[in-house]
């Protein structure tokens, strides 16, 4: 039942190429752990993290036995019982930082919404292979899409966790610009969009206007990210060229950076090993995601070209607005960098993705 | 299939994958070129900002909203407070400069070093208040001294400031330090470790009012923490101002007249509820509380016997004694059981089965009807009344007028007295109620518990022709620049279950207790204004039958409460006042006297208020 050639063709530059950036996660993690907590929980919480990334491993190496083909099939049962965890999040969820993300079952606390990201993309890929055409799709082909994207859209917003939601849309948009829409729908949703904006902001209270400035521009609120947003560069332009050396970071104390380990740890990584550390990790990160478009060039299905597009593209979007947010380009949301940031539902959501491309990448020549 | 010709081909994927891989080399780039920006062109800039650690966050504490009386005189304001701090990562040997601070200011050190102790480690770059409200002595010291002394400074914050002391302090409240069990219900988003909030009265009730929310700024600064410059400011908003219905000037008066007796005065005006006067005594002088009250100063107001934490006005229980025949009359006359013209003769007792049942004029009041039966408080003609009405209708009556429950005052612990039924004696005593227990039920005694404010806003409902408000203590509540933000309605929260002939009469019973030749209260009659009310003496204690003690010799604490209830003018009043002093012993020398001051006081004030608008 298992074909021989599957590990024959199974794509170790790849897997090597994960491996790495994972070990250079540790590293900068460990930098981060150390700055901010005691000797214990450093200890603690680095090894989650090395166990979360073991876990991972095992989930690629799983991932990869069934063929990718089976997750066309089995579309819309993944999205429902995703969808489903988004909505028990509601009954049962836990509250973390004034928001309820999480979800526990036994001793495991999950993000629903971060594994939302691999089904929307699956779902998507499905709907597409079968719809795509060199012409670009109709307004009547894009309602089945449109619908898949907005319910967990909505569901992940009213958490509250309007990042993730965003990052859902730019994830699905970018795949559905990739399949192609037809010239007129593209222009008929971008008037739109311009259109109904102005609108949608004067029913908005003070508030959340106000919420959604500092969103755009941290320094209006220069006692919370405005002040994470001033410490952040101020880490990273201090590491200079060649950066002060490891473990020899003065800015990543905690009382700076509340989330260094998280969200903020490239300003570690900045500080600690200069412009040439980060352009080493930018560099990695970049092979990473030609290596994803080229398994989608060479895959020889169409759903599976789309899905390997469409997981690139996820991993993608949160390098851009991570590494972007932490050197003031970008509004301060929570999303963490791929395989760097501490947590165990961002490292199973990326790993269960590689995973997806692996198999792809296995399975490029057989075409049905 | 049509779709199949139309499929894309490898050429086509290939295409629209270049595309997207340009793209994100672009966003590659741009990233670079931002990491070259920081860490190149102002890479020596940010190396210098961040081997000081130079930006800061610092807090800056907003003001607590002012508290007003009804004329706008100022009762509750801020005054600048300096507090000591030190920022650990500036103090270099911080051990060493602790000491050299304790001994500059004398202050003992260890106390100093467990502050820095409680801050805990996340707090190396926070300031960490050392000592809040240092003297302009010790002020001088220290920045005299400031260049021996790295790493402390001195913040100056405003602090609350209770300018009369002692007065109207249960109604006004005090502050105590959060903690943080509170801090963790997240009741308090603006509050922070250290910070203050309302633990009592208005402090308490309005406390999401005169909050306001916290500001802060980044700054830079130097080796020894000292700001070179502000970076940027986001400027604290003031809480809001609270506007009192209190009269100060009454107040004053009141809490004067009390001296060191113990008890509560309530006045309010009959048309609207507005509470002008609330005094409780013994007092405490909420001064104390600010920064923490001394472990001493607390435990002695724990100890007074006087209970000077209870707000006696809302809190304390006390039997309304014969305050409560004007609830008898009223039920015996809306029951029928009675009219204007019934009468009963008081011979000085009344034989209730085989009991005697004693007046308080030992030889009799002879015939009374109801009318001379208030003026003269003959229990006789009472005990009768009561028996014709029953336990269980006398209650409902009381119920109807406001007793028995909370005036819904928005103040907390507020008590609800206590209106017995046969009911409530089954359930609580598991004992069946006894006929003989009416009798003195009808007269005041026995399980009957009233509040004074509940008996102030009683009597005010009798003044204004039966409508029985909800007390209210504050007006309006305004933001700084006198914009008012809300306003607090009077609201009514029922009617006496009175026709206006039945509370004819008991108005003119009422009358005769202070105009009357033999009314109790005659003796605080006034000459520019009718007094209206009703004395009454708590039993604390029955004395045993024929047992006579000398009152002076008899122990305080058994020594009857004097209550006098009253309004004025006899038509269309403006004040109705409650008094309670505790073991005052008689309503018409002790309490009364307090009531007539106030009103006179207060129609004078009137009148001359009236002539300057003419």
């Amino acid at each position: 039942m298992f074909d021989r050639r599957l590990i024959k063709n199974f794509d170790w530059g790849f897997a090597i190429l994960i491996f790495l950036i994972c070990s250079v996660g540790l590293v900068i993690l460990y930098s981060a752990l150390t700055a901010g907590q005691d000797a214990g929980t450093v200890h603690i919480l680095f090894k989650k993290q090395v166990i979360w990334m073991g876990a991972g491993f095992l989930i690629i190496a799983i991932t990869v036995m069934i063929d990718f083909k089976e997750l066309d099939k089995l579309n819309l049962f993944i999205y429902t019982l995703c969808v489903g965890l988004l909505i028990s999040v509601i009954v049962f969820g836990q509250l973390g930082g004034g928001s309820r993300r999480w979800l526990v079952i036994g001793f495991v606390r999950i993000q629903p919404s971060e594994l939302m990201k691999i089904a929307l993309v699956i779902s998507l890929s499905s709907v597409y292979s079968t719809s795509v055409s060199q012409t670009g799709l109709n307004f009547t082909r894009l309602i089945k899409p449109a619908v898949l994207c907005m319910i967990p859209f909505v569901l992940i917003v009213n958490q509250p966790d309007l990042g993730t939601g965003l990052l859902l849309l730019l994830i699905a948009g970018s795949i559905t610009l990739f399949v192609k829409v037809e010239r007129k729908v593209f222009f008929t949703i971008s008037g739109m969009g311009l259109a109904v904006a102005p609108l949608v902001w004067f029913s908005l209270k003070d508030y959340q206007k106000f919420r959604i400035l500092t969103f755009l521009n941290p320094d209006r609120d220069p006692l919370g990210s405005g002040y994470h947003i001033i410490q952040s560069k101020i880490a990273i332009g201090s590491g200079m060229l060649t950066g002060k050396g490891f473990l020899k970071g003065t800015q990543n104390a905690l009382s700076f950076l509340p989330e260094q380990h998280t969200d903020f740890i490239v300003s570690v990584l900045a500080e600690e090993w200069g412009l040439v550390g980060c352009t080493g990790l930018l560099i990695l990160y970049f092979l990473l995601l030609l290596w994803g478009v080229n398994i989608a060039y060479n895959c020889r299905n169409m759903f599976g070209s789309i899905l390997a597009f469409g997981i690139t593209t996820m991993i993608f979007w949160q390098i851009f607005i991570n590494i972007g947010m932490v050197m003031g380009l970008m509004p301060v949301v929570g999303v963490p960098l791929p395989l760097v940031s501490y947590g165990g539902s961002s490292v199973i959501t990326n790993m269960v993705g590689f995973g997806i491309l692996l198999n792809i990448s296995m399975r490029k020549f057989s075409p049905n | 299939m049509s779709e199949f010709s139309k499929n894309p081909d490898k050429e086509w994927i290939k295409q629209r994958l270049i595309v997207a891989s340009v793209c994100v080399l672009l966003v590659f780039v741009l990233l670079f070129l931002r990491l070259v920006y920081l860490q190149i062109i102002k890479g020596e800039e940010y190396r210098l900002l961040s081997e000081k650690n130079a930006v800061r966050l610092k807090s800056v504490k907003s003001s607590r909203g002012l508290i007003f009386d009804r004329n706008k005189t100022l009762l509750v304001d801020n005054r600048p407070s300096f507090n000591l701090k030190i920022v650990l990562e500036d103090a270099g040997d911080v051990k060493e400069t602790v000491q050299k601070l304790a001994e500059l200011i004398q202050l003992p050190f260890p106390e100093l070093m467990q502050m820095i102790a409680r801050a805990g480690k996340g707090a190396f770059y926070k300031p960490v208040t050392l000592q809040t409200d240092i003297s302009r002595e010790q002020l001088a010291l220290v920045e005299s001294h400031k260049f021996d002394l790295p790493g402390i400074l001195i913040d100056i914050e405003p602090t609350r400031y209770y300018i009369y002391k002692k007065t109207a302090a249960h109604l006004l409240g005090y502050l105590g330090q959060v903690n943080s069990q509170e801090l963790k219900t997240g009741k308090y988003p603006h509050v922070r470790t250290g910070d203050a909030i309302g633990r009592y009265g208005i402090e308490k009730s309005f406390e999401i009012y005169l909050q306001g929310k916290r500001g802060g700024r980044q700054i830079e600064v130097d080796a020894n923490g000292r700001t070179i410059k502000i970076l940027k400011t986001v400027e604290p908003v003031p809480g809001f101002d609270v506007n009192l219905t209190l009269d100060l000037e009454l107040q004053q008066t009141a809490e004067k007249l009390f001296g060191n007796r113990d008890g509560a005065v309530v006045a309010i005006d009959p048309n609207n509820g507005d509470v002008l006067v609330m005094a409780s005594n013994p007092s405490f002088d909420q001064n104390d509380f600010i920064g923490g009250i001394s472990s001493k100063k607390w435990k002695a107001l724990m100890s007074d016997p006087g209970k000077p934490m209870n707000n006696k006005a809302i809190q304390a229980e006390y039997p309304p004694a014969s305050t409560y025949k004007i609830i008898t009359s009223l039920a015996a006359l809306e029951e029928n059981h009675i009219d204007r013209y019934s009468t009963a003769y008081c011979p000085g007792f009344y034989k209730y089965g085989n009991r005697v049942y004693r007046c308080w004029k030992k030889h009799g009041h002879g015939e009374m009807n109801v009318i001379n039966g208030l003026a003269q408080s003959c229990d006789v003609f009472f005990y009768q009344a009561g028996e014709k009405v029953g336990v269980d209708t006398l209650a409902q009556y009381a119920l109807g007028c406001g007793l028995g429950k909370r005036t819904g005052i928005v103040l907390e612990n507020e008590r609800k007295g206590l209106i017995p039924t046969s009911i409530w004696k089954k359930k609580r005593y598991n004992e069946v109620w006894q006929g003989g227990e009416t009798l003195s039920i009808a007269i005041g005694q026995s399980y009957n518990l009233v509040t004074p404010l509940q008996m102030a806003v009683f009597m005010a409902a009798v003044g204004n022709g039966g409508t029985l408000y909800r007390p209210r203590i504050v007006k309006t509540i305004e933001d700084n620049h006198g914009q008012v933000i809300q306003k607090i309605d009077p609201e009514i929260t029922g009617g006496l279950p009175a026709s206006k002939d039945t509370l004819d009469i008991i108005r003119s019973g009422l009358l005769k207790v202070v105009q009357g030749d033999r009314g109790t209260a005659r003796s605080i009659r006034l000459k520019q204004v009718d007094i209206v009310g009703k004395t009454g003496t708590a039993q604390v204690f029955s004395m045993a039958k024929g047992e006579k003690i000398k009152t002076e010799k008899l122990r305080y604490g058994l020594r009857d409460h004097a209550w006098f209830i009253c309004y004025a003018p006899a038509e269309n009043p403006v004040i109705a006042v409650s008094v309670i002093i505790e073991h005052g012993e008689h309503g018409s020398s002790a309490a009364a006297p307090i009531a007539g001051a106030l009103i006179d006081q207060y129609i004078r004030k009137m009148s001359s208020e009236e002539t300057r608008w003419e």
